[in-house]
């Protein structure tokens, strides 16, 4: 392959261009194929569905905004925070950010309103029923017979705020998170880390990692690699659970750097400075490193559960239990049922419609039998009145026959007696002329 | 002082005399003052808020001893509380010769559960049962010479720094126990926000509770005189106080100063421009301490007695006699329970 053998003395030539001079036998070429999928990908597009849970007043907005370095929620469009709520609500906002010809289409989903209220009990049914039904968008789309179009938004990952309290997670933190582990990648964060000295800090975070190991809930857990490197940052990451993040897009000059930070009478601390706080980490984690693991564990386990629980819902009772279950689409068509439901129905259609095509040759068959039979009675039954008929054409012509013979054998006779008569007569005349003759002779 | 004070209003239609001589009226200040150190002083303060707002830590640095206990010691293996429950500790400090026996209401379980319906109540309970306590006492025909006095002076409520507005919790609870205790709101862990933010948040607040008819302490309508009402304006400004509380020490400039060390700065306690502790204490101890008794004594305490006493009236048997203390202007009621 002459391509390959050069692309072989270009690697050699200029050692630099992969960085690493391998001893090659040959080149096949395959090499290329990250390249060519990154392409595509990058025509493609990424989506990023992120969600933002916490009570009000923790900072989510700011971090929102920090994290992406955008104004997700400026003062013309003010953040669900400013707006007073009375019930939990789940908004989405939508934005497309572009970076180096990449282009991200990210999905904010914020929580108004979760745990302001008195009474908060079942304040995280509605984010449930949210991920459900995101989940059961895809999974319908998913079925359809035409899903070359599949927009994918699902939550991939849902960033918990804990409030700084120093003391450990309260009742709803406990509750909520035990109720979303298996429906969505949970990043537990430490709001507000501005609060607490960095003693404070650490206790606090072995408090937390404390409960949640007791509670037995699982939180997202970053990958295992091989490459050593990365596991060493990984580590790093896993010893700063939960992350404790500070917010903001006010840029402070501080020794004549122009930093990201929040000014207080003493001193300035530092949105992106590692011994301030963990948002560096964070945002390494969620965009730059974990972002696609996020996306492939949210298919692969949160997403796949939600299926194998669905369907096998389905399959337990023969009947579509979740028609009852207060389905949050509700379709009639084929399109709201499960494929393994819509595949029953098929099939028993399938069958009826055999059974009922049967049943209509066999009432065709039976019909023209029918059909056939009377004909043939009828035909017989004219048959047999031609039959009759000529009978009775042949007794009447027989009689007539008959009749003409007696005539005719009358007419002979008569004849005869006639002609008897006749030679009688002749006889007579014939003696009386003889008779004469003889007489005259005479 | 206060005596002073009256008996000058009283005087006030009578025409004022000028000595010509000293005669030593001014020493029954000095009487006063020995008798009132002799006997010693009775505070009771009561601390609202949700666990982890540091309110033990507060109490801890306005006294400056560590008359709390702070519920975040690795040692303190309490969880979360189902119910509120009142903890009442109660200790006797001394400041050069003068006597403070200073009790502390805290309030574990505050605000901590999902559901927060009515977390109120044992608290309006609590500072009933305590009224009711001293009007037994009073109402006696042989009544002690001093009257033990736990009635709850003060309430600190501790408003988390969201920076946003008041909770429904905190309108809540400000609003019906407001009618019956002296309110100081401050703004717990102040150091979240900063300087803007929490001018911000401080108006919203006064905001809220000037839309939901909240009075808290110092009370407008309770103003003496303009002197007094001046001073109480300047403090009715800056309320609620934004504080920060700690009991560790480092060395600023020199100085050993009460502060939290981040690794951007040292917040110090005692620094106005760092914080309002200062502003809290100065008007908890330093001048407010008296008036808040006396707000509580005279119309806090009437208010309940008065009513009572009319409830009271319309059925004789029940006088001195009922087991149930009544509710100020709370629309709860309150479980029957005998306590004495």
């Amino acid at each position: 392959m002459s391509t390959g053998e050069v692309l072989v003395s270009k690697a050699d030539g200029n050692g630099g261009i992969m960085g690493l001079q391998k001893n090659l036998e040959g080149y096949v070429g395959f090499a290329n194929l990250p390249n060519q999928v990154y392409r595509k990908s990058v025509k493609r597009g990424f989506e990023f569905t992120l969600m933002v849970v916490g009570e009000s007043g923790l900072g989510k907005s700011t971090l929102i905004n920090s994290l992406f370095l955008t104004d997700l929620y400026s003062p013309e469009y003010p953040g669900p925070s400013h707006r007073i709520k009375k019930t939990v609500q789940v908004e989405q906002s939508k934005v497309l950010v572009k970076e180096g010809g990449v282009h991200l289409l990210l999905t904010i989903v914020d929580t108004p309103g979760f745990g302001d209220a008195v009474d908060n009990s079942n304040c995280w049914q509605p984010v449930i029923d949210y991920i459900d039904s995101k989940f059961e968008d895809y999974l319908n789309a998913e079925s359809r017979v035409n899903r070359r179009l599949m927009p994918d938004s699902r939550v991939q990952c849902c960033l918990y705020f804990i409030a700084p309290s120093g003391h450990g997670l309260k009742p709803l933190d406990i509750e909520f998170m035990k109720r979303l582990h298996e429906k969505v990648n949970i990043i537990p964060l430490i709001a507000k880390a501005d609060t607490m000295t960095p003693e404070e800090c650490q206790q606090f975070k072995k408090q937390i990692m404390k409960e949640i190991q007791e509670h037995k809930i699982k939180i997202y857990e970053f990958p295992e690699t091989d490459d050593e490197e990365e596991m060493k940052m990984v580590r790093k990451i896993k010893d700063r659970l939960p992350l404790a993040v500070v917010g903001s897009n006010t840029i402070i000059e501080v020794n004549g750097k122009r930093v990201r930070g929040r000014q207080y009478p003493w001193g300035v601390a530092e949105v992106e400075n590692g011994e301030h706080c963990d948002f560096t980490i964070l945002r390494n984690m969620l965009i730059r490193t974990h972002m696609q693991d996020l996306k492939d564990v949210t298919n692969n386990v949160h997403y796949e559960n939600y299926r194998s629980r669905k369907l096998a819902a389905v399959n337990y009772n023969g009947v579509d239990n979740n028609k009852n279950k207060g389905q949050l689409t509700k379709t009639e068509t084929a399109d709201g049922m499960s494929p393994l439901a819509q595949m029953d129905e098929e099939r028993r259609d399938h069958v009826s419609k055999m059974k009922k095509m049967e049943q209509e040759m066999e009432q065709v068959f039976e019909m023209k039998v029918k059909e056939k039979l009377q004909k043939l009675r009828d035909s017989e039954v004219e048959l047999q009145r031609r039959h009759e008929q000529m009978k009775k054409n042949l007794e009447a012509q027989h009689r007539e026959l008959e009749e003409k013979r007696r005539h005719h054998e009358e007419e002979k006779a008569s004849w005869e007696a006639q002609q008897r008569i006749l030679e009688q007569q002749k006889l007579d005349a014939s003696r009386t002329l003889e008779k004469n003759k003889k007489k005259k002779i005479f | 002082i206060r005596l002073f004070r009256n008996t000058q209003t009283c005087f006030s239609r009578t025409s004022c005399t000028d000595l010509f001589g000293y005669v030593g009226i001014e020493a029954v200040l000095d009487q006063m003052r020995r008798k009132t150190m002799k006997v010693g002083l009775e505070f009771n303060i009561m601390v609202v808020g949700q666990s982890g707002l540091g309110k033990s830590t507060l109490v801890n640095t306005l006294f400056k001893s560590k008359v709390s206990r702070k519920s975040c010691t690795p040692n303190c293996e309490e969880k979360i509380s189902k119910t509120v429950k009142l903890h009442s500790v109660s200790h006797v400090i001394e400041e050069k010769g003068m006597k403070m026996k200073l009790t502390v209401i805290d309030t574990p379980g505050f605000g901590d559960q999902i559901n927060n319906e009515n977390c109120w109540e044992p608290i309006v309970k609590h500072i009933n049962e305590q009224y009711e306590k001293y009007l037994r006492e009073e109402l006696h025909i042989n009544r002690k010479r001093r009257i033990p006095d736990s009635r709850v002076h003060c309430c600190i409520y501790f408003l988390p720094a969201t920076g946003h507005r008041l909770r429904p919790i905190d309108v809540e609870f400000m609003k019906r126990v407001g009618k019956i205790v002296s309110i100081v709101p401050v703004i717990a862990k102040a150091d979240t926000l900063t300087i803007e933010e929490r001018q911000e948040f401080k108006e919203r607040i006064r905001q809220d509770l000037a839309a939901n008819g909240i009075r808290v302490y110092p009370q407008k309508e309770y103003d003496d005189d303009p002197e007094e009402r001046i001073l109480n304006d300047r403090i009715r400004e800056s309320i609620p106080f934004a504080v920060v509380g700690t009991d560790k020490e480092h060395q600023v400039n020199g100085n050993k100063v009460l502060g939290r060390k981040t690794k951007w700065g040292i917040i110090e306690v005692e620094n106005v421009a760092h914080c309002e502790f200062a502003n809290l204490r100065d008007l908890l101890i330093r001048s407010h301490l008296q008036d808040l008794k006396d707000v509580t004594h005279n119309i806090h305490y009437e208010t309940y007695r008065v009513r009572r006493l009319n409830e009271s009236n319309m059925n004789f048997s029940e006088l001195g006699l009922s087991a149930r203390p009544l509710e100020n202007g709370t629309a709860d009621t309150s479980e029957s329970e005998s306590h004495l």
